[in-house]
């Protein structure tokens, strides 16, 4: 390509061509002031404050929409400039509140920062200005629309990055205004309480309320550090003033680029929350009393090694945890592998993607996401399959939305219409359970109409004849009548995908949480490897990870089979390899998952639990049953951040901490390996996790005793070979992805590139089962549970956060309305569901976002919850229950006016 | 129109949803359309009520907040009902030299509705316009297609009283 030479303020430079003048300034570090200019927005030149002079020329340019030109001579600072900008910032002042004394934008304002640098010390007393009022309408943030410069950045970025277009410029003139339609409440509007318009607010017009008052910006103290909630690994700043938590910003990750959602954004008030276990507690006589931390620590090591003699090893088990940080998940597999000496250690992970981690490692050899998620825009066609993205993985939403507003097709897959199905070119609204058959299905058209990619079939992949052969059935005719999804849709999902070049498949929990889970991966993976789209940039299998940790908890090794790494527990090579570190004979046999430690604590076969930072009262189904196993124990200690569901079944609890309390690493749902710092001291007498493991192993006789979350990560890297060449001094800019086998390995973003971690790729026929129970006449509706944008899992956070909390206080059934029609069911209605296990008391939301015969209840609800309804049929090979399809009955309760 | 959007939870009548889907017939589904099939919407429907307007969106698949942006920008766009019959009072130059602003009191008075409104039984909206290009006349008025000039305070009343008699009869 060729280069442009130019000079800007006698500095002699080159660019490439289509650079702006801007872009060419900025990479020399030249300063030109900006108010509406943002790297990754569109450029509208409406500040008109990067207006520079280019030598020749009689008019004045703006520097962020001009390109560059072979021989041009720019000036950016002339006389004639500054004099423009000034006159340009006194017209801005001019209709602005003087008001920098007392706003909370003072300190970090770009007004105020260019009025200081360019001299414009009043803003002119007569004339007119906007008079508006203070819209104070949401807990989130003040929008104080006097102080709005109308630069549009928040217009642009609502629309252009986070999809939402909930605002935009109303009415002309002296009028103009940023508003939602009809200057409606944000919260009537498609607003998503993002705040990334409050992110770029380049003045005092949109704040955080969790600030107001609290201080002036040099006061605070800033920590980058890793967001806790959901799986994407967003990178954020926490501002810090006197130990307090008041403010949050996005972070420049490479999942998030200066983007979050808003529980990231808005939802972590949940760390001051006054119902913080800040003291262990032991129950005595029925009722938790305080106690001292020897206390608690010497009575749970004491009973923990009483039952271990009694009754053997593996009567105990451990849950590890998903929020927690590698770290500590390697100490608790560590600790109960060669402490209790059980492998009978395991973690959420299997209620969510455990048929992943089965399913891919077999087609595979590596049960992750395979691509970054930077990637998602480089994909021709994105299919998205049981996974409602925009409200469970909201950044990566965002990247999707942003994908089809660039052209590139989507096609959905999903029973509901849900936000990203009413921008797919395919929406395929199948029956719940029936993913096998349409995955079949569309393998088949890509088989039939020849679009599959022999030459990669060929050389990268094995089986290819016996899966053609069982796909031979699944015409889209027969996978119309088991699915109820028309054959015309099917072909023509099957040819989009098919004929892309970079073809991308993002799924989530739809996929997994089936009695059939397993084989519904391995269905993504045919058709992934059918189409040769598995090893370059831009496409792949990405199983999206619901929590921050739970990839990282894996790779740790806390699940009964393996040990860090996915190294195998009944190799006698690397178990020698872990007896040697650890330095104690180490259990051969498997240990039990979750779902089979709940039936075996209810059995009498397990006597006790270590239930670290999980919440199974409300995240397993059928809770009765979870209730009944939990209360069967003869020791249960919790170590949790709240009194949870399931702290207040426990003989003991101890007082952990956020993730702002601690230092350590998360791995991310892309497999990136990101720190997490600490920002405030832990809340009472909390302790971080890691150390508390620690004490209880020591009190148990067994040395393990770490400075740092660094030293353990060091421990980590040498038994790890994935996680071979990370360290805390790598990360600590910016994260890595595993595999990352030595100290000068880049990471890797793109899996499977030079082959598969398997060697070849295998295909394995599967065949359509449906799920375990069916509607009938008792039962007439199918049941699906999910997640709702404003809450995270079982709630304990989200539901302290009072935005959140705000947002969402209650949980709903969603019911189409010719459904509720025929039940004689409004919306806002208080509903009984019932199903086989139990019931629930819960409000109607009449929506044509289920189809007929379909009801969705969000699972973070203790109070209504799902879970008591749900199905616990496992999947023979993953053992992950059957969340998102059972059979239920829905009824109107007579409200106590028609009783009465 | 070529988008596949399902618009059944918009509360809008069957004889307007019709009405719409006539107009969204003739423009492809793209932004561009949405300055004429706004047009067209006021024009069957004397201005744009909210629903139609979230109707339009979802149909061309413009943000709502954007449609109400277009149409709050414009000043040919109205959000309110209108009046049977529209007054524009002119406020030009010439007119204001010879007593628009008496004529414009006169209306207000009379109408019992300060300018840019409609009256409570939607049958008169009083608009003031910057000229309509008839100085000669000066001080004028146009009930809709109709101009006069040359008007005093008396006449106002006049002509108010000759345009309800004329409605009447009809």
């Amino acid at each position: 390509m060729k280069q442009i030479s130019l000079k800007i303020n006698d500095q002699e430079l080159r660019a490439k061509p289509g650079m702006t003048i801007l872009d060419v300034a900025r990479e020399a570090g030249i300063e030109i002031p900006t108010l509406c200019f943002h790297e990754e927005l569109s450029r509208v030149g409406a500040c008109r404050l990067c207006v520079v002079e280019v030598v020749g020329g009689k008019k004045l340019f703006p520097a962020c929409t001009t390109p560059v030109t072979d021989g041009m001579e720019v000036l950016t600072h002339s006389e004639r400039i500054n004099a423009r900008r000034k006159a340009l910032l006194e017209l801005y002042l001019s209709d602005h509140p003087a008001d920098c004394l007392a706003c909370e934008k003072c300190g970090n304002c770009r007004l105020q920062d260019y009025a200081y640098a360019y001299g414009v010390r009043t803003s002119p007393e007569d004339g007119e200005r906007s008079q508006r009022q203070l819209d104070e309408s949401n807990p989130f943030f003040i929008r104080d629309m006097e102080k709005c410069i109308l630069c549009g950045q928040c217009v642009r970025m609502c629309g252009e990055i986070v999809g939402a277009h909930a605002i935009d410029f109303t009415h002309r003139g002296f009028q103009a205004q940023v508003a939602a339609a009809y200057e409606m409440p944000l919260q009537e509007s498609s607003c998503v309480f993002c705040g990334n318009c409050v992110a770029v607010c380049p003045v005092g017009a949109l704040i955080p309320r969790s600030r107001v008052g609290q201080g002036r910006t040099w006061e605070f103290k800033t920590v980058t550090t890793t967001c806790t909630y959901c799986g994407v690994g967003c990178v954020l700043n926490l501002h810090v003033k006197g130990d307090r938590l008041v403010d949050v910003s996005p972070g420049n990750g490479p999942a998030n680029r200066g983007k979050l959602c808003v529980k990231g954004r808005f939802g972590l008030d949940f760390i001051h929350h006054p119902e913080r276990l800040t003291k262990p507690l032991i129950k005595k006589d029925g009722r938790f009393v305080e106690s001292t931390w020897d206390e608690a620590l010497d009575f749970t090591a004491r009973r923990l090694s009483e039952i271990k003699h009694a009754h053997g090893s593996d009567a105990l088990g451990v849950f590890a945890s998903a929020k927690c940080t590698n770290e500590e998940n390697y100490l608790l597999q560590k600790f109960a592998r060669a402490v209790l000496g059980t492998n009978n250690v395991d973690h959420c992970a299997r209620l969510c993607h455990a048929s992943t981690v089965v399913g891919l490692a077999k087609a595979f050899g590596s049960g992750a996401m395979t691509n970054s998620i930077p990637e998602v825009t480089l994909a021709d066609t994105i299919l998205v399959t049981g996974s409602n993205t925009t409200e469970a993985h909201p950044v990566i939403g965002y990247l999707i939305k942003q994908a089809v507003a660039q052209g590139k097709k989507l096609i959905v897959i999903d029973p509901r219409r849900i936000e990203l199905a009413e921008l797919a070119d395919v929406h395929l609204q199948l029956l719940p359970g029936t993913n096998v058959a349409l995955l079949n299905g569309l393998a088949h058209v890509i088989i039939a109409e020849g679009l599959a990619d022999e030459e990669y079939i060929a050389s990268r992949t094995e089986g290819f004849d016996k899966l053609k052969e069982a796909l031979a059935k699944y015409t889209p005719e027969y996978v119309q009548k088991l699915t109820s999804v028309p054959a015309d849709l099917i072909r023509k999902a099957a040819r989009l995908y098919g004929k892309a070049d970079r073809g991308a498949i993002y799924y989530s929990m739809g996929i997994t949480q089936h009695s059939q889970g397993t084989d519904n991966v391995l269905a993504v993976a045919n058709l992934a490897m059918l189409t040769g789209n598995v090893g370059r940039e831009g496409t792949g299998v990405n199983p999206l990870r619901g929590q921050n940790n739970v990839q990282g908890a894996c790779d740790m090794g806390a699940l009964p089979n393996v040990f860090p790494g996915y190294q195998s527990v009944t190799k006698p090579d690397l178990r020698a390899k872990f007896t040697e570190a650890w330095g104690i004979d180490l259990p051969e046999k498997p240990g039990l998952t979750i779902t089979e430690m709940i039936p075996a604590s209810l059995s009498g076969d397990i006597k006790a639990l270590y239930i670290c930072a999980e919440n199974p009262m409300v995240s397993d189904p059928d809770i009765n049953h979870v209730r009944k196993a939990l209360e069967n124990l003869e020791f249960l200690v919790v170590q949790d951040i709240f009194l949870t569901e399931t702290a207040q079944l426990a003989d003991v609890v101890l007082p952990g901490t956020t993730f702002a309390e601690k230092d350590g690493t998360f791995t991310s749902t892309e497999r990136r390996v990101q720190r997490v710092r600490k920002a405030i001291s832990p809340r009472g007498e909390s302790r971080p996790d890691w150390q508390i493991i620690c004490e209880l192993a020591r009190r148990m006789g067994c040395k393990m005793e770490y400075q740092d979350p660094s030293a353990i990560m060091d421990e980590i890297s040498s038994l790890t070979p994935s996680y071979g060449g990370i360290d805390y001094v790598r990360i600590d800019k910016e994260g890595l992805c595993w595999p990352c086998p030595t100290k000068t390995h880049p990471g890797t973003p793109c899996l499977h590139a030079q082959g598969f971690t398997r060697g070849l790729g295998k295909f394995t026929p599967v065949e359509a089962i449906g799920p375990a129970e069916l509607p009938d006449d008792e039962y007439p509706l199918i049941l699906s549970t999910g997640r709702n944008l404003y809450h995270f899992h079982t709630g304990s956070m989200s539901r302290r956060s009072e935005g959140l909390d705000w947002r969402i206080p209650e949980g709903y059934v969603e019911i189409n309305p010719a459904t509720a029609k025929d039940l004689a069911i409004k919306n806002g209605d208080m509903v009984r569901v019932t199903s086989r296990r139990g019931e629930i008391e819960i409000k109607a939301r009449v929506t044509s976002v289920v189809p007929e015969g379909i009801i969705f209840i969000p699972f973070h609800f203790a109070e209504s919850a799902a879970n008591i309804l749900t199905n616990p049929a496992l999947d023979p090979v993953a053992k992950i229950p059957e969340f998102k399809a059972c059979a239920a009955r829905i009824e109107k309760l007579e409200s106590l006016e028609e009783v009465g | 129109m070529s988008c596949s959007v399902c618009l059944c939870d918009i509360e809008l009548s069957d004889e307007d949803k019709s009405t719409l889907d006539d107009i969204l017939a003739q423009y492809p589904c793209q932004e561009s359309s949405l300055i004429p099939v706004l047009q067209e919407t006021q024009g069957q429907l004397g201005y744009l009520p909210r629903p139609a307007m979230e109707y339009v969106a979802k149909a061309l698949k413009v943000p709502f907040a954007r449609v109400y942006g277009v149409a709050s920008f414009y000043s040919q766009f109205h959000l309110q009902p209108r009046g049977k019959h529209i007054i524009r009072v002119c406020q030009g130059t010439a007119c204001h030299v010879r007593g628009a602003k008496e004529i414009l009191k006169a209306f207000e008075d009379e109408l019992g509705v300060a300018a840019g409104n409609t009256t409570e039984d939607l049958e008169y909206t009083l608009e003031v316009v910057a000229c309509i290009g008839a100085c000669g006349l000066a001080p004028t008025v146009m009930i809709d297609d109709e101009t006069y000039g040359r008007l005093t305070p008396r006449d106002v009343r006049k002509l108010l009283r000759q345009t309800k008699k004329a409605a009447k009869a009809q």
